[in-house]
């Protein structure tokens, strides 16, 4: 499947968003939440952006405050994984303009569109920021 | 009317997702008392006609659900109205809500197949873009199965936004409902040549996906794939085309000599680390036959390794340990950086790089190695410390400790192991102490040698972490004493008073070592004033240490001391101790008379001789490893009754030995079962101390010779051979014996020691199915029917083709073959290459003979799957 979920998760451990790939109960979810943002958020600068947990490999980049982390299957490639995660943060940028904590909180829904035209199934299948974001500018100017 | 009102209400006073989150940052009340009251508010809006009211009751539910964990199973139907509307921006809350909370168990799913499909067959891209969504998340196999057809037009649809999306939903669809593939497959395989690089790379995504689950039936596409692999520049692209390949190469060695070539160019040529990284992976795990490709993906994990980048550092020592089965070399090239990463700030790194050396380590170097180690387990945190200590234990002792050769340093190795102040492996070390004490015979002299440093050491006794290393090295010591030096302060450090702050379990081992001891140190001084026997025991001590020194004195001193410090033991609460410190004693009751009148000792009568002589017996009876299944391999015989009550059978144990015998399970249970044997022999002197031993040895030895398989025989082969026939060998026989054992003197000057004999057991061949096998076997069911539906829709794909090429032109089914076999015309020698250009420098008609020529002097290369 690839991807299986994608995380933001902020330094104090509070999730600001959450996308699964794969059904997982509530309870499943949290305790994997909980347990990863544990795992991840001890680490520091000089370590490597790879944390296995369960069975899933956990990719993660931290920006400023938010932690990026994004669960995937064994054999994806890490480094490609790290380049969607700046993708992404890159698209936000342009479209929020220096995206931060708040932007998220308050336009999640546009997150969860950009990441949904990014990621069909688990599978990365866009990767221009300008095809991303033109459904979501189309949307803007109708309201 | 009055309803319309409320509602109107309801909507211009009710709070938005925004003032929800605002909320929520300036509340005082507490998250959850939040929480609840939002909730309130949630179930009550929801309810409301107003779709407008209610999409955003659902919206701000989703929120909750989604960041706080709030259960929204309840408004399922809900999000079912709510999608319903013809409004986008409700639909889209609506789809978001469905997404997020449903799945297989979902009970009103059923409801939504028909509101799907009308998204789906919208002229809206936008709302099918959503449905698609949907189903790529929540599919099950009815709406997989309703809505194949849908999925099918929107694969041949104009539109590159939606068409991808439709490619992205196929395998969902696929691994739902297996029949879709017949619909679906061409028009998916068309796609791997479509220019748009959007479709391209979701189509390859899919394929990556289909490839994982089942690369054989992806295999006979790998022309297709191969011209992605030659053509593409999209990194996204060529990553997963390389994960295809990775995986067919890997059931066909053909194709992996075919891809070696644009692989290594890719490596060469890009900057993307990322596409290097895959590269490397694929030549290391598939193509590790090819040695070029080889050597390039290590020079490329060599500019990984030097790298600043933590991350670069770790995924280098991750492919170093993929590549290390095969090309060790690659391994010790980057030696030095692998030893360095040791001391990487990150345990991740740290991890890796254990697990490189231990993949390293062989006979010739594992001195280095555990030296190097040792020294980082000195210097890290616990939790690292023992991760090293653990790799250095289970690397040594793999295949009954195959790369040690020189076992006293091995020995001294795990003495100093267990010094290290974070060690807490106590246990396998403990394991491994008494293991090679069994197995390897001559190891024993320096396992004694460092027991004893262990037992003479007051401080050890606190730390809780090493008394398993204490029970062994006190079994060590009382097992193997013949190689003491000094058996007299070998008692002393075993009763020594601060042995009280040890468990009780343990506490027993060290009582009846001592006792193991006293009954050796009783047998020389017995054999040493016997004097037909004399010369005998003189050449027996001489080999190894002061046993010739015991005097009347001394026997008498160390009887005494022994009595002197179990006395009160006898008394203790705990029964295991109580038990062993009342056998000491009772034996020392039955001796001590004697010794003290210093009686005519060259008397073999004497009372005390006998009963010396017995227990020498007893404990000389040398102990081998017993193999894990050794129980399993006895076969129940007739007329015993396993199930029934045994209370009955307490008689007959005071006679027959055959019942512990019985208890051997695994050689880790050797101490208690050595206590145990003991503990039987004690009742038998307690009920008639001059019974002869006779019976019970020779029932021991009837026992050797029905069961002969399950006994050991690579030890003591010659001497003991008449042992195992005639009765229970006596103390004098056994002094002899010592004095044929193989640490004779002929032996020793030798300096460069050959590999002592380890004792190996042989039922480590048998036969299992591994647990990932029995998993692939489960596994490989669900798959299967998927697989076969692929391999049939690509059959009939096939044959489509070239029915239809058939009617077009004459010339199709040439032309079908030369398409399977451009994998050759790319791969194959420039000579070829150059009959290209030519050809295609001719006319059209001219080139598709000339390429067909090209096609069939190749075609005995062809894989032959490709044409399937």
């Amino acid at each position: 499947m690839g991807i299986r979920f994608i995380l933001m998760v902020n330094k104090q451990g509070q999730t600001r968003l959450a996308q699964y790939y794969e059904w997982l109960t509530l309870e499943e979810r949290r305790a994997l939440e909980g347990e990863i943002v544990r795992k991840c958020l001890a680490r520091n600068d000089q370590q490597c952006s790879f944390v296995e947990h369960r069975n899933y490999k956990i990719v993660y980049r931290r920006y400023a405050s938010l932690f990026f982390m994004v669960g995937v299957d064994d054999d994806e490639n890490e480094l490609a994984i790290l380049e969607f995660i700046h993708l992404l943060v890159e698209t936000m940028d342009k479209h929020f303009g220096n995206v931060c904590e708040l932007d998220i909180m308050f336009h999640l829904e546009k997150a969860h569109f950009m990441l949904e035209e990014m990621v069909m199934n688990g599978c990365i299948v866009e990767t221009s920021k300008a095809n991303i974001l033109s459904p979501i500018q189309l949307m803007d100017k109708a309201h | 009317m009055s309803s319309s009102s409320t509602s109107i209400m309801d909507n211009l006073f009710q709070r938005s997702l925004e003032d929800l989150i605002k909320g929520f940052r300036l509340q005082l009340l507490g998250e959850s008392n939040f929480i609840s009251r939002a909730l309130e508010e949630i179930r009550r809006e929801i309810k409301s006609t107003d779709l407008s009211t209610k999409s955003t009751a659902l919206h701000k539910l989703s929120y909750l659900a989604a960041l706080h964990g709030v259960d929204m199973s309840w408004a399922a139907f809900h999000a079912v109205e709510v999608v319903s509307s013809s409004r986008f921006q409700h639909k889209r809350i609506g789809y978001q809500a469905i997404t997020q909370s449903f799945n297989d168990q979902t009970s009103v799913m059923l409801l939504i197949t028909n509101q799907v499909r009308k998204d789906l067959n919208s002229a809206n891209e936008y709302e099918v873009s959503l449905a698609l969504e949907c189903l790529s998340r929540i599919g099950t196999h009815d709406l997989a199965r309703d809505l194949t057809p849908e999925v099918f037009t929107l694969l041949g649809s104009s539109k590159s936004f939606v068409k991808k999306k439709a490619i992205g939903v196929v395998l969902r669809v696929f691994e739902k409902y297996h029949d879709a593939v017949k619909v679906c497959f061409k028009r998916l395989v068309e796609n791997l040549e479509s220019s748009d690089p959007q479709i391209l790379s979701a189509v390859v995504g899919v394929f990556c996906e289909l490839a994982t689950k089942d690369p054989q039936s992806c295999l006979p596409l790998a022309p297709e794939f191969y011209k992605v692999l030659v053509e593409s520049r999209n990194n996204w692209v060529l990553i997963k085309v390389l994960k295809i390949f990775a995986k067919l190469a890997s059931i066909e060695p053909r194709l992996g000599k075919k891809v070696a070539e644009p692989i290594c160019e890719h490596m060469s040529r890009t900057v993307a680390k990322s596409l290097v990284f895959e590269c490397v992976r694929t030549v290391v795990s598939s193509l590790s036959d090819n040695e070029a490709a080889v050597k390039l993906a290590v020079a490329k994990i060599r500019e990984f390794l030097v790298e600043d980048d933590p991350n670069l550092k770790y995924l280098g020592l991750n492919a170093l340990s993929i590549v290390a089965p095969k090309h060790l070399w690659a391994v010790l090239e980057n030696k030095e950086v692998v030893v360095k990463a040791m001391s990487d700030e990150d345990p991740n790194v740290k991890l890796e790089a254990l697990h490189l050396l231990m993949a390293m380590v062989n006979e010739d170097n594992v001195l280095e190695i555990t030296r190097i180690l040792m020294n980082y387990a000195l210097k890290s945190d616990p939790l690292f410390c023992n991760e090293i200590i653990f790799s250095v234990l289970s690397a040594c002792s793999r295949n009954a400790y195959e790369i040690i050769v020189d076992f006293d340093w091995y020995v001294s190795l795990l003495g100093e192991m267990a010094r290290i102040p974070h060690c807490q492996r106590g246990e396998e070390i403990e394991h491994q102490f008494i293991d090679i004490g069994m197995r390897v015979r001559d190891a024993r002299p320096q396992l004694v040698r460092v027991s004893w440093a262990f037992l003479i050491d007051p401080a050890l006794l606190g730390n809780l972490f090493l008394h398993p290393i204490l029970s062994a090295a006190a079994w060590v010591s009382g097992e193997y004493v013949e190689f003491s030096k000094n058996p007299y302060e070998t008692v002393e450090a075993l009763l020594q008073p601060r042995t009280g702050l040890l468990p009780p379990s343990i506490r027993a081992v060290y009582i009846h070592s001592a006792f193991k001891v006293l009954v050796f140190c009783l047998g020389s001084y017995f054999s040493s004033q016997d004097t037909t026997s004399s010369s005998l025991a003189q050449e027996s001590s001489s080999g190894s240490s002061s046993m010739n020194a015991f005097t009347h004195g001394s026997i008498l001193n160390l009887v005494n001391v022994i009595e002197r410090d179990l006395g009160p033991l006898s008394e203790t609460h705990d029964v295991e101790v109580q038990e062993r410190a009342k056998n000491v004693l009772g034996f020392i009751g039955m001796i001590k008379q004697d010794i003290a009148e210093k009686l005519n000792l060259q008397d073999n009568e004497t009372e005390s001789f006998g009963v010396a002589a017995f227990m020498e017996d007893v404990f000389s009876e040398e102990i081998g490893p017993v193999s894990a299944a050794a129980q399993e391999k006895v076969c129940v015989p007739d007329g015993l009754e396993l199930e029934e009550n045994l209370g009955v059978l307490d008689e007959i144990c005071g006679e027959f030995l055959k019942p512990v015998e019985s208890d051997l399970v695994s050689y880790t249970d050797m101490i208690s079962f050595s206590v145990s044997k003991l503990r039987i022999r004690d009742q038998q002197e307690a009920s008639s101390s001059s019974s002869p031993p006779h019976e019970a040895s020779s029932l021991l030895a009837e026992h050797r010779k029905r069961h002969g398989m399950y006994y050991l025989t690579s030890q003591k082969d010659d001497p003991d051979s008449n042992g195992t026939h005639s009765d229970y060998p006596l103390a004098n026989e056994l002094a002899n014996e010592i004095s044929q054992d193989p640490f004779n003197p002929k032996r020793k000057p030798n300096q460069s020691k050959p590999r002592p004999v380890v004792v190996k057991l042989d039922d480590g061949d048998e036969s299992r199915i591994t647990p990932q096998a029995k998993t692939n076997i489960q596994t490989g069911n669900d798959d299967e029917s998927l697989s076969r539906a692929i391999q049939s829709a690509l059959l009939v794909k096939n044959k489509g083709k070239e029915k239809d090429r058939y009617e077009e032109n004459p010339n199709s089914r040439q032309q079908e073959k030369e398409e399977s076999s451009r994998i050759e015309n790319h791969q194959n020698s420039e000579k070829k290459k150059k009959k290209k250009k030519k050809n295609g420098e001719r006319s059209s008609k001219h080139k598709s003979r000339r390429r067909n020529e090209v096609a069939s002097a190749s075609e005995q290369v062809i894989i032959p799957d490709f044409l399937l």
